[in-house]
């Protein structure tokens, strides 16, 4: 092989190594930023220094907080990430609102609760904005009845006025 | 006293007893216990241990939203106090009477309408809602 044709080889691959890195670090860390915040879900920090880019903030799961680290280390070359830092916390989102409840009475609700006190004798109801309000006489088996008809129902209730049958 | 403390004997037993879904939290000045307990017998359980800590049940201050596991085509048995049991044509006492069931009578459950009301089918083909207080997956 000819030396002469090899020489010149040598030094356009040598010229593209010391070039690619020194490519990649002119890419300002502002843009590194934006281009790392537009593969991160809602919720991630990122913060860049050097092409180095720390990612921080919560996400619900442990699957969300690598995926936004791999978004960031799939972005091609020219974004300008040299490598990253993973400081996302895992925050669980708070438990559902308690759905044994109903807040507020409507007409269904309070026919539900209508319908089911209607053959336990001596008890009447009535409904506050919130609650029913029941008053009368109930053996301890009708008591838990009508307990477990409301917790059925999702009705708040007062019992308070609701007597043991002596 | 916490709510979860002043129940804690009931939260135990329903964990014992392997309460699906069970969900606790303290809402309101109440505590909210839900979840589907495996039999009749357990949510009987749950119901009496409620009854012996809070006298009455008077506090108000637990809402014990526990159904039964039943899928449709459960066996579900009339538990009315000696009376027929009424079958509906819709979920609430508006509805026509389309059938009876005995007491003491199996049922098949249909479907879970809501948690008040159940669609049943009868032995003899009656199809319609009752009142789901009264029917006991077997």
């Amino acid at each position: 092989m000819n030396y002469k044709n090899i020489i010149p080889a040598l030094m356009i691959t040598g010229a593209i190594a010391v070039m690619t890195p020194s490519c990649s670090s002119k890419v300002p860390d502002a843009t590194v930023k934006t281009n790392a915040e537009a593969v991160v879900t809602p919720g991630v920090t990122v913060e860049v220094k050097d092409g180095v880019v720390t990612l921080s903030g919560n996400v619900n799961n442990d699957a969300d907080k690598a995926s936004a680290e791999t978004a960031v280390k799939n972005l091609d070359k020219k974004s300008g990430v040299k490598s990253v830092v993973n400081n996302i916390a895992v925050t669980p989102p708070p438990p559902p609102p308690p759905a044994s409840v109903t807040t507020t009475l409507d007409a269904a609700t309070q026919q539900k609760v209508m319908d089911g006190i209607k053959d336990i004798k001596g008890v009447t109801v009535t409904f506050t904005a919130d609650k029913a309000v029941l008053t009368g006489e109930v053996s301890k088996a009708d008591r838990m009845k009508i307990m477990q008809m409301l917790a059925a129902a999702k009705v708040k209730s007062d019992v308070s006025q609701l007597m043991d049958k002596k | 006293m916490s709510l979860q403390d002043k129940y804690a004997s009931l939260l135990d037993a329903a964990k014992n007893m392997g309460v699906a879904n069970l969900s606790v939290a303290e809402q309101g000045g109440a505590l909210h216990v839900s979840g589907t307990a495996n039999s009749t017998a357990d949510y009987d359980a749950l119901w009496n241990m409620y009854s012996q800590i809070d006298p009455n049940m008077a506090s108000g201050d637990l809402m014990m939203n526990i159904d039964i596991k039943a899928d449709a085509g459960a066996s579900l048995k009339v538990t009315t106090d000696s009376t027929n049991l009424n079958i509906r044509s819709v979920p609430s006492t508006e509805g026509e009477i389309v059938g009876k069931a005995a007491h003491n009578e199996v049922v098949t459950l249909v479907e879970k309408t809501d948690d008040s009301w159940w669609k049943i089918r009868t032995a003899a083909g009656e199809e319609g809602y009752a009142y789901a207080q009264y029917l006991s997956p077997m």
